[in-house]
């Protein structure tokens, strides 16, 4: 089953003026049909203003549609007596690590979720020790949140989500404020959880490199899906890509300059493991590389 | 010569249980119409020393001068310093207060006492200098992009004609078109109004594709300071100061050990590419 | 740095003090400041400076930073004491020029000033006993009788708590403006009041518009973890009286009846007239 399905999925953004009157309009989400599966990687990439974190907030209905409907586990957002039931499903975790963590010790926070569901003492505690080994943050319990780095900062508010038990969490440009290492701690922290604990992991970003070993990529812009398919579907189509502001990870840009210059190197290659492969065999075939000439 | 750096040391709360030397005995010169890339993880010390360039942080010990004439000395003006080594933090938002753009940028010179037309004069030419349109100038700075808004913030620095323009990591958060948009537009700057630009990045990428000098900061020293080629080639002790090297210059290396005839000095994807033709070409011809 | 002075005046160490249960402490500060004002003899006095003496010496915290919280007060405390002193009638012991002082005005001065000495002093033991947590853990139990009267009290916990959090970061931030704007050529330092209060507004919009957007920020993702006020929610750490708590109430009873005994003793003795 489908754990978040969007049928032809609208949002308006409608400014008022003082009075109340309508100023303008301004479409965010224009017609997004998108259907994940129970377990996958999917990550939707799109320039600023692209309307994907418009789309993100919808999953965990923090905003619901101005058209169409949106499922998540089977349930309409817009129904209201299931809305605590749908954001305990898909959990959120948003862009800016300090404005998302509550409590003022780490385990604290990792038990704001739990307390707010009703959840038995014992177990909280048992959440949350779960919760904080499976990002690494557990020697880091009694802490206080502020003196932590922004990336650890984010693992935490990623096992608050956990410790909520959700099937699906939905990652709003988690790393956008991190430097390079903490970018890695938490897509490497997403990615274990997808794997080990099998929960839908949606990534909302623009860094290329995080996007790379996800189970498919959707391109966003102007409210609209542009582009969807694997890593390598997407990555072979290097012009469409830079056409939507979105940059390419510089192997294969490399790649598709060679291409460019003639050498016969495959579509949508990702990684230098990739790359040197190719052109080993390139250069293994007299044939091929006379032809450069 | 117009910043030097002599023996500087700077330690956080002495005399407390907090105490930590934040910068360790820094030499450095920074000649005129340079333009440097500053690197380093979070908590290096790299923040902390551009701010003591423009004096915004007062050094433990050691000495820096600008222009010849040491800015601890008594009488020394800050506010003619911080004028001439303008400095852009990160988020615009800490900066950004008028009701409008304009306005905003007319902050700086006004501080500087300068006259009204003189003032105006300036914010305009910052303003053009940024590549902000003029539609946007009675605009509010807050309804602004992420991209636009920090070249207001940008704007409000060069509208006191700084001879330094030091940026603190002036992309983070900005989509990858907003990034290149920005520094394309600093490139451009650095080689019109031949200005010294300090810019700081935790990107490698960005780095290698405009810096003429990188300057990589650990734990508060200098680690390496030297041409983005020389720099790189030092790929694997970056990365175990928790840095590295831009991407292709682990295809190359790669590459070379494989017995390729690539350049690994390479630190962009052109040259990368380029390389690797020749390269293909040569064993084409060898054959 | 800032961040250690504001995250309260906690000071950490182990001790039976430390670890009682914030209820506790709260009762125990009450009815000691209550106590100062109801049993006013020089033995209550005694009694109270006993009872102070140990608590604080059980609790392990330097005596020093006892007296930090007096820094603030100090001049409060000259003004009560000098109008006491000079303008109380009665029996004069000197006189200077118009000004005299009289042994009334002595005694009154003296005990207001042993008063709100301890005041401050029992006030201050708490807070360095407690964290600012568990002390707002600790009213919000203490006050949920209040809820009957629609008194919001989960609400009022929940801020304050929140408010703990961001202080240090707004703290963070205000400097970090403030660099900004003086990078700009701003000058927050020189100049008369009307300037230094215009000064104040490059610092002020965008700390207040960084504030409005945190708060945004936070309300969503408190709303994404479910929360929807204090009904139906659980404690990771509920508030559970344990043996120490219940022996530290009896303390505080005896204290309590050794006062008024003491107190009594003085009505004897006073009428006695020794």
């Amino acid at each position: 089953m489908d754990i978040v399905k969007a049928e032809n999925l609208k949002y308006e953004y409608v400014q008022v003026d003082e009075e109340g009157n309508e100023e303008a309009r301004s479409i965010a989400v224009d017609g997004v049909n998108l259907q994940v599966k129970a377990g996958d990687f999917v990550a939707i990439l799109g320039h600023n203003g692209s309307g994907k974190s418009t789309l993100a907030k919808h999953i965990n209905a923090i905003l619901l549609p101005t058209e169409g409907t949106l499922y998540v586990d089977g349930k309409d957002t817009k129904d209201e007596s299931k809305l605590w039931e749908i954001r305990q499903t898909a959990g959120m975790v948003f862009q800016n690590p300090d404005n998302q963590i509550i409590g003022t010790i780490v385990e604290e926070d990792v038990g704001f979720g739990p307390e707010n569901m009703g959840v038995p003492q014992a177990e909280i505690w048992k959440r949350v020790e779960k919760s904080l080994k499976s990002v690494g943050m557990w020697e880091y319990r009694d802490h206080s949140p502020n003196k932590l780095s922004g990336g650890q900062k984010q693992r935490v508010a990623i096992a608050g989500v956990v410790a909520m038990r959700p099937k699906c969490i939905v990652l709003d440009e988690p790393t956008a404020m991190l430097d390079p290492n903490g970018r890695k701690e938490v897509i490497r922290t997403v990615q274990e959880l997808n794997r080990q604990e099998h929960v839908t992991v949606i990534l909302i970003t623009h860094y290329m490199e995080e996007v790379i070993e996800a189970d498919r990529v959707i391109v966003m812009d102007q409210g609209k899906i542009v582009m969807q398919g694997t890593p390598r579907e997407v990555f072979s189509h290097v012009e469409e890509l830079k056409g939507y502001r979105l940059d390419v990870p510089q192997e294969t840009l490399v790649a598709y300059e060679l291409q460019k210059a003639g050498i016969p190197l495959p579509d949508g290659i990702l990684t230098t493991e990739e790359l040197i492969e190719e052109l080993e065999k390139i250069k293994q075939t007299p044939g091929e590389s006379q032809k450069v000439r | 010569m117009a910043i030097k750096v002599e023996n500087l040391s700077y330690v956080y709360s002495t005399g407390t249980a907090f105490e930590k030397q934040a910068l360790k005995n820094i030499n450095l010169e920074l000649p005129d119409g340079q333009f440097v890339g500053l690197i380093g993880h979070t908590g290096s010390g790299k923040s902390t020393l551009i701010q003591h360039l423009n004096g915004l942080i007062k050094a433990t010990s050691g000495a820096v001068y600008y222009n010849g004439e040491n800015i601890y000395a008594e009488g020394y003006s800050m506010k003619n310093l911080r004028s001439k080594v303008g400095l852009v933090f990160q988020y615009p938002e800490h900066q950004l207060f008028e009701a409008d753009v304009f306005t905003d940028v007319c902050f700086g010179p006004k501080n500087l006492g300068l006259a009204r037309e003189e003032v105006e004069e300036r914010a305009r030419e910052a303003l053009r200098l940024v590549g902000l349109k003029e539609k946007h100038y009675k605009q509010s700075p807050f309804e602004l992009s992420g991209g636009q808004k920090r070249r207001v913030a940008i704007a409000g620095i060069l509208a006191m004609e700084p001879d330094v323009l030091i940026l603190d990591e002036p992309t983070a958060g900005l989509d990858p078109r907003g990034r290149d948009d920005i520094l394309d537009q600093v490139a451009r700057l650095h080689r019109e109004k031949k200005i010294t630009v300090i810019l700081v990045s935790h990107s490698m990428e960005d780095i290698a594709r405009y810096v003429e000098r990188i300057i990589v900061m650990n734990r508060g020293q200098v680690l390496f300071d030297d041409t983005p080629r020389e720099v790189f080639s030092h790929y694997q002790e970056l990365e175990k100061v928790g840095l590295a090297a831009p991407r292709v210059t682990y295809l190359m290396h790669s590459l070379k050990e494989r017995g390729w005839k690539v350049e690994t000095s390479a630190t962009t994807v052109p040259e990368a590419a380029s390389s690797i033709l020749k390269a293909l070409k040569t064993s084409g011809i060898s054959e | 740095m800032i961040r250690e002075i504001t995250l309260g005046q906690y000071y950490p160490a182990d001790s039976v003090i430390h670890k009682l249960d914030p209820r506790v402490k709260l009762a125990a500060t009450l009815v000691f400041i209550i106590s100062l004002f109801v049993f006013r003899s020089p033995e209550a006095y005694a009694a109270a400076t006993v009872f102070l003496g140990t608590v604080i010496y059980i609790s392990k915290v330097p005596v020093k930073f006892m007296m930090r919280g007096l820094k603030s007060i100090i001049l409060l405390l000259m003004i009560t004491v000098a109008f006491n002193l000079f303008l109380t009638p009665g029996t004069a012991v000197f006189r200077i020029w118009k000004i005299q002082v009289t042994k009334e005005g002595i005694v009154i001065a003296v005990s207001m000033a042993v008063r709100l000495i301890y005041l401050i002093v029992g006030a201050s033991v708490m807070t360095l006993t407690t964290t600012p947590n568990d002390l707002t853990d600790g009213l919000e139990k203490a006050l949920t009788p209040m809820k009957k009267i629609r008194v919001p009290v989960h609400e009022i916990s929940m801020m304050m708590s929140i408010a703990l959090r961001f202080i240090p970061i707004l703290l963070d931030e205000t400097d970090k403006i403030m660099k900004a704007q003086m990078a700009r050529g701003a000058d927050f330092e020189t100049g008369g009041l009307i300037k230094k209060a215009k000064s104040m507004i490059p610092l002020l919009v965008p700390l207040f518009i960084s504030a409005f957007r945190r708060a945004n920020d936070l309300a969503m993702a408190m709303e994404a973890r479910g929360y929807h006020g204090g009904e139906g929610r659980t404690k990771m750490k509920p508030l559970v009286y344990k043996r120490r708590d219940y022996t530290a109430y009896l303390c505080l009873l005896a204290y309590l009846v050794i006062m008024f005994l003491v107190n009594r003793l003085h009505f004897v003795t006073g009428i006695l007239g020794i």
